[in-house]
Order: C-alpha cells, then sequence, then structure tokens
C-alpha cells in the first residue's frame, strides 16, 4: 500500500476515536458501509470459535438502530468514554480490501466517579475505499476484559 | 415524626409480610455470609453449567457455587462430577484454567494429584526419600489417601443442565424444583442435544437477590425497557401467567406476546413513539417453534443461583456468582439447539443483540440494580416498597404485580429466621 493509503487509514482510526468518544452517536455509522460487519466480542468466545457476540451487527440500519437505542431508550448511568487506539498495523491488502489491526483500551469516567479502565482488547478490521473515502467493511472488537464493568452502552 | 436514622442491628421487617424489603437485607456483610451458608452452601441445588459444555470424557469447566469455585468435569464413564478448587494439601485453588481436558487434577504446588471424582491418587515423597541408606520424611505411616480427597458436592443433572450441591442430605432437584416450576424447566431442556453458542460476562455492582428479584418482577419490563414497548414486543396487556413452586422461591413469568391493538394504549413510556420502526427489522425476525407450546416468552428463575431464560428465540442461562454483599458475577451461556437450522442458529444470534452486558433490554436491568444498590448502602435503616397487586403471595393471571418478590422473600425470611 502507497504512504497515502496508510494516512488516511490513521486517519480513520483516529477520526473513529474521536467520533466514539464525542457523545454524538450519529457520527458512528458514518464509518461503515452499507453493509457491514460490526462485532463486540470476548476474547474468550472469538478464540474458541463460539458465534456469539455482546453486540453483532451487519448493517449501517442496524447500527442506525444502535444509536436509536442509546440515545432513546436505554437507560443508563451517563458516562464519558475516552478511547486510546494504538497505531494500525496492516496485515495484508486483497483486491484494495485492507486488512488491519489496533490495540485500544477504553476508559470511562462517570460523573462524581474517577476514571476507569473500561474495556480493553484488539480491533480486528476489513478496510475498503469508497467515494467518500476509507470505511469499515468489518470491525471486530475482540476483548480481553474477563468482566464488563456491568454494562455497555456506546459504542467501543 | 423524624425517620431514625440508626442502622438496625437486627433485620427489623415492619410486618409480618415481606411487601416491605429492609435494605439492610442487600447491605449487611454478616446477612450476605449467613445467605451463602443457608442458600447457596446448604439445603439448595446451585446451577454450575451444561452438559454441552464438557461434552467429551476428561473436559471440565471452572465454575462456582456461591462464591466457592468448583470444577465441572466428565468422567470417562460419562458422569459428570464436581469438586471445590480447593488442594487438600495447602488449600490452593488449583485449577486456574476455566476449560480443557484432563486426565486428572493436579495441584502445581505439591503435585498432589486427583482423579476427576476428587479422589487423590498422588502426594510425591509419601513414603519419603531414601538417601543415604535412610528414608528421610515421608507422610506419617497412618496417612490414607483416602482421607485426603477433594471435597465432592453431590451432582444432579436434567435436561442437560447440571446442578450441584455441598449439601449432601439436599432433597432430590425434582422436588427442589417443584412440579409448577419444572413444567417450564422441561418445556426449555426436554433433552435435546443443546450446542452452546457463547458467554458474556459482566459484574454487577448490586447485590445478588436484586437479579432474581429483576426477573420476578413484571412491573418493570414495559416501563425500564421502552425498548421493549417501542418494537412491539411487551405490552402490559399481554397475556400473562405468574407461577410459582409452593415454598414461593422459584417462579416463571409466563407471557404471550399480543397482536391486537396499539402498544402506546397501555404504555406509560412517555418516550413512547408509535411510529417508530427498526431500519433493520431482522433484531425482531422472531419465527415460532413448536416447542414454546404457545407462550412467547418464559423467564424462570431457580432460587439462588440461575435463571433461565426464553425470549422469542433468543435461550440463555444467567448464572448469579455473589461477590460480597455489593456484587456479583452474571454470566450468560447462550445455547441452541444442535437440530437448530442455520437460518434458526443466526437467527438466535441476533437476537441476543436483545440481550447481555450491552442488550438493548437488559444492559439497563444491570445500570437500574447498580443504582438500586447506591440507594441501599447510603439509607440501610429504610425498606423498599413492593406491593404492586397487593401484598399477598400468590400465583397470578396477569403482569401487574409484585407478588413473586414478595414470594421470594417469604421463603427468605423463613430460611433466614429458621
Amino acid at each position: 500500500m502507497d504512504l497515502r493509503d496508510y494516512v488516511d487509514l490513521g486517519q480513520l482510526y483516529a477520526g473513529y476515536a474521536r467520533a466514539v468518544d464525542s457523545g454524538d452517536w450519529d457520527l458512528w455509522p458514518e464509518f461503515f458501509t452499507d453493509v457491514c460487519t460490526y462485532r463486540l466480542v470476548p476474547r474468550e468466545n472469538h478464540e474458541r470459535g463460539f458465534p456469539l457476540a455482546t453486540l453483532s451487527f451487519e448493517s449501517k440500519g442496524m447500527l442506525r438502530d444502535r444509536v436509536y437505542g442509546i440515545r432513546e431508550t436505554l437507560f443508563h448511568d451517563p458516562y464519558y468514554q475516552r478511547h486510546v487506539v494504538g497505531a494500525p498495523v496492516v496485515r495484508q491488502v486483497v483486491d484494495g480490501r485492507i486488512h488491519s489491526e489496533a490495540n485500544y483500551a477504553v476508559f470511562r469516567t462517570k460523573l462524581s466517579e474517577l476514571s476507569t479502565v473500561f474495556n480493553v482488547g484488539r480491533y480486528v478490521d476489513e478496510v475498503v475505499r469508497t467515494p467518500a473515502g476509507l470505511r469499515f467493511a468489518s470491525r471486530l472488537c475482540i476483548y480481553d476484559s474477563e468482566l464488563i464493568p456491568n454494562s455497555i452502552i456506546y459504542p467501543i | 415524626m423524624r425517620e431514625t436514622t440508626t442502622v438496625p442491628e437486627d433485620l427489623r421487617w415492619e410486618s409480618d409480610g415481606t411487601s416491605r424489603i429492609p435494605f439492610a437485607a442487600y447491605t449487611s456483610a454478616a446477612l450476605h455470609a449467613k445467605e451463602l451458608e443457608r442458600f447457596f452452601y446448604t439445603g439448595h441445588w446451585c446451577y454450575v453449567g451444561l452438559e454441552a459444555e464438557i461434552p467429551n470424557p476428561g473436559d471440565f469447566k471452572r465454575t462456582a457455587v456461591g462464591e466457592r469455585s468448583v470444577v465441572m468435569a466428565r468422567e470417562r464413564d460419562g458422569s459428570i462430577r464436581v469438586v471445590e478448587n480447593v488442594c487438600a494439601h495447602r488449600g490452593m485453588q488449583f485449577c486456574r484454567a476455566r476449560h480443557g481436558n484432563r486426565a486428572e487434577f493436579v495441584c502445581p504446588y505439591h503435585q498432589w494429584t486427583y482423579a476427576l471424582n476428587g479422589d487423590l491418587i498422588g502426594v510425591p515423597f509419601k513414603r519419603g526419600v531414601r538417601q543415604d541408606g535412610r528414608v528421610n520424611g515421608g507422610m506419617p505411616a497412618d496417612f490414607r489417601n483416602e482421607d485426603h480427597a477433594l471435597t465432592k458436592l453431590r451432582v444432579a443433572t436434567r435436561g442437560g443442565v447440571v446442578f450441584a450441591s455441598f449439601d449432601a442430605l439436599v432433597e432430590p432437584l425434582e422436588d427442589y424444583i417443584g412440579p409448577t416450576v419444572l413444567r417450564y424447566f422441561d418445556r426449555l431442556f426436554d433433552g435435546r442435544a443443546l450446542r452452546i453458542l457463547g458467554y458474556n460476562r459482566q459484574r454487577i455492582p448490586g447485590n445478588w437477590k436484586l437479579m432474581q428479584e429483576n426477573i420476578k418482577d413484571p412491573y418493570h419490563p414495559g416501563l425500564l425497557h421502552t425498548w421493549f414497548v417501542t418494537f412491539g414486543l411487551w405490552r402490559a396487556d399481554n397475556r400473562a401467567e405468574l407461577k410459582m413452586d409452593a415454598r414461593f422461591r422459584h417462579a416463571a413469568m409466563i407471557s404471550t406476546r399480543g397482536n391486537a391493538g396499539k402498544a402506546g394504549e397501555v404504555s406509560a413510556v412517555s418516550s413512547f413513539k408509535d411510529q417508530m420502526t427498526l431500519e433493520d427489522p431482522r433484531f425482531l425476525d422472531i419465527v415460532p417453534e413448536d416447542w414454546w407450546g404457545g407462550p412467547t416468552a418464559v423467564m424462570t428463575t431457580l432460587f439462588p443461583s440461575v435463571i433461565l431464560q426464553q425470549q422469542v428465540n433468543s435461550v440463555s442461562t444467567r448464572h448469579i456468582q455473589p461477590r460480597g454483599h455489593g456484587a456479583f458475577d452474571f454470566v450468560w451461556t447462550h445455547f441452541g439447539f444442535a437440530d437448530d437450522s442455520p437460518d434458526m442458529l443466526q437467527r438466535r444470534l441476533r437476537q441476543a443483540n436483545l440481550f447481555g452486558p450491552a442488550g438493548f433490554v437488559s444492559a439497563d436491568d444491570g445500570e437500574v440494580i447498580e443504582l438500586s444498590q447506591e440507594g441501599f448502602e447510603q439509607k440501610p435503616f429504610h425498606r423498599t416498597l413492593a406491593e404492586l397487586g397487593g401484598r399477598d403471595v400468590a400465583d397470578a393471571d396477569h403482569m401487574v404485580t409484585e407478588t413473586l418478590i414478595r414470594g421470594m422473600y417469604r421463603y427468605w425470611r423463613e430460611v433466614m429466621e429458621a
């Protein structure tokens, strides 16, 4: 891949982190293609070949349905989240489809509380170029965190 | 009258009934220790897992009964054993892997070796070490392996579900569950081979009983879980039954999704939007299954350790593992059936988005439990109110009642005050 693609890829990762930490949840589905995969998966299920995910979406419509749930129907204690995402490593490029990965850590800060480590894992991604720029065709968030501290509401 | 802000030394109930539950029942470390002893370690069967998790001889799974770590394993003859994860020698928790396959259990510290049934089969240097013509050390002459097995739990299985008890005198599992609730247990676990789909694990910072109460509370789903209401999965006038065992400890909430009318007519949810539809309706691609026999959802609470979920096509067990009075780990095991078509498997996995620690209609349960615990902790002299539908305890043919919670505490008082 050329340098421009790598710079764009870095921007995609950084832009995603910025979006999911912004509180403007409508930004999140726009990082994906219309038909897409978004899966938040315990490392245990991933490594043992179990198909269950904590969240598993297959279309931009499902991501938008999740946004509606976050905003309108899911009662939750409000919190901020902050993603720290490592530089993506490109594993391979097949027919223009970039297979890349990056480590991530998400910190949670509840109102009037200390900041804590919330969810830690890695992204395993497939990225494609669209007229609008690079987009995720697939994003797996495979998390090490053995226990979810109560609940996950916002997108990882 | 000014309320007293003294924390009572004994648990104080306002009456002989159980419609007002003292906050101290959730905040007292001493009561929690007593609960573990009386509900989890004696007189009760606790869920430890599914047979499908350990299909082959030698397969094991580390799991828990109350706050005690145990290991469930399948023997060569196919039977299932459950032993406590504490070495008979120096007390070490010898099993750290969560699952695997072993011919025997070996404690890493001094290599004490146990058969899968817990029998001690190997002790290094038991007869001492020969050196310069004499024997050094060794266990005393009267040491017998038979006296030093791992703690062996009683095991009962039914329909592929494994229960264990530390109590040798516990009643038979079927008597424990009782005929009323057993019907609903057997409806879900009718002997079909299960297929494990995977796990979700969360730690909920609230007292473990609150999760039992949550699934004995048909008052909240249409109010807290606005997603259910918005997308037509829950209505307060759905045909429903609430049934308990003879001692009121277990319960089944049985409901059948209605088709008639607009949900808005029976919704008190202010954010309810009549016109709202899913952008991707595959979340609710519900296909009725023969074994439902009518009801579209049956939530079964088996006291104290597990919840059995059937919500349309999504089925799971939810294992309650207390962590002190103020928290518990909640382990979801989603499964399907070995004869599921690929479409049905996909459907179960899609509908799993509704449940679990991030689920559209479950994440908020954990949240309200945490915030309930916060309320209890700041005001331990106070009490909750569970008087919807009256103050009595009885089965019901509607959802507008907190009778199952009152029933659970009637049983709780019976056992804790004995």
